[in-house]
């Protein structure tokens, strides 16, 4: 059984993850998936598209931003614990001093009428922007009679009843997989 | 409160958001709206759509929301602990799960995992659409911005920066 402990055969420096994930971060507004592919996979070949995969659908099956989880996984193979906070550090800690910046200037600025305009514009438009991310992750679904009702109840228990988050995702998660194996069992 | 309160109650609350944020950051806005808006009062309905639309039009993970909301509370030292707190846990969780990955990689239970989970993460973001253009949309023109937003990032492969700086520009003048 081999782990996938630090890889001996390939060392990269933390400064090298620091300034790779740095550079991922600062490039993608929204979304930074696509970036993370382009820097890792074929600009700097750091890991091949199947590894690159591997680590996304781990990433996903976890709790927490994908990205972050794709970073620690990076940065522990090729530089161990120290690769891990490098690799964070670029990833979200440089970003953040960026977004701090834009904070400053909304709690400055925010109720000047002009700019407190724009950022309901920004809020309206923002919104937008989730609802079709929700979409596109649905449109694969659509027709699948069984993942649209966890959809809905996922929907309904959040935005409609308004209820905490905790026990909707444990009680629909749990309920998801009982369905999904009893299904395959049936088949 | 006494601010070092503040920060623990962030912080605890943000630990706990961390492991069930399937699906990332955008499955946990509802409880994050329901936390810092409805229980805590620290911000209102408008500023917390706000703080969301800014962080999609910032460089970084769109993760990064919690920082500002954090900075709107408590400050630099409230940014830090939100985002600590959103990422510490799930990212503590990774590091133990990859060192085993191998052994569950090829497994029938991270496919079942993977496929029942989706359909649960889709609704949690699609409650977080719901819930921030509940929060931001207060006139039709409002509403018709965001459906209209929605209507084109799912169906075009245009930049999403374009329609919040077009939506920015409309609200500037006015006419939202």
């Amino acid at each position: 059984m081999t782990l996938p402990a630090p890889d001996p055969a390939r060392r990269i420096t933390p400064l090298e993850l620091f300034l790779g994930f740095a550079s991922i971060a600062i490039s993608g507004f929204g979304g930074v998936m696509p970036f993370a592919r382009r820097m890792m996979v074929e600009r700097r070949q750091w890991l091949t598209p199947a590894e690159f995969t591997d680590l996304v659908s781990l990433g996903q099956i976890l709790p927490g931003p994908n990205i972050v989880n794709v970073s620690i996984c990076v940065g522990w193979r090729f530089a161990g614990v120290p690769g891990i906070f490098a690799a964070l550090a670029g990833l979200v800690f440089v970003p953040f001093w960026i977004v701090i910046g834009f904070g400053i200037i909304h709690a400055t600025f925010g109720e000047v009428p002009r700019v407190q305009g724009a950022f309901a514009g920004i809020a309206c438009a923002g919104a937008g922007l989730v609802i079709a991310t929700g979409l596109k992750m649905a449109w694969p679904m659509l027709g699948n009679v069984q993942a649209m009702v966890f959809i809905a109840l996922g929907f309904v228990a959040i935005a409609v009843f308004r209820w905490p988050l905790v026990p909707v995702v444990l009680v629909l998660a749990v309920l998801s997989i009982v369905v999904t194996a009893w299904m395959r069992g049936r088949r | 409160m006494k601010t070092a309160d503040t920060l623990l109650l962030m912080l605890s609350n943000f630990a706990l958001m961390s492991l069930f944020a399937i699906g990332g950051a955008n499955s946990v806005l509802p409880e994050m709206h329901r936390f810092v808006v409805e229980q805590q009062g620290w911000l209102t309905h408008q500023q917390f759509a706000e703080l969301f639309g800014l962080a999609q039009g910032v460089p970084g993970p769109n993760m990064l929301v919690v920082a500002l909301i954090g900075y709107h509370v408590a400050g630099i030292p409230g940014a830090l602990i939100c985002t600590i707190g959103l990422i510490g846990p799930s990212s503590l969780l990774t590091y133990f799960v990859y060192r085993v990955w191998d052994r569950f990689r090829g497994s029938a239970w991270r496919e079942l995992i993977q496929k029942s989970a989706a359909p649960v993460t889709v609704g949690l973001v699609l409650a977080s659409g719901y819930i921030i253009a509940r929060s931001a949309d207060h006139t039709w023109a409002a509403a018709a911005i965001t459906i209209a937003v929605a209507l084109l990032t799912a169906t075009t492969r245009a930049h999403p920066l374009i329609w919040l700086v077009i939506a920015a520009a409309l609200g500037a003048f006015g006419l939202i």
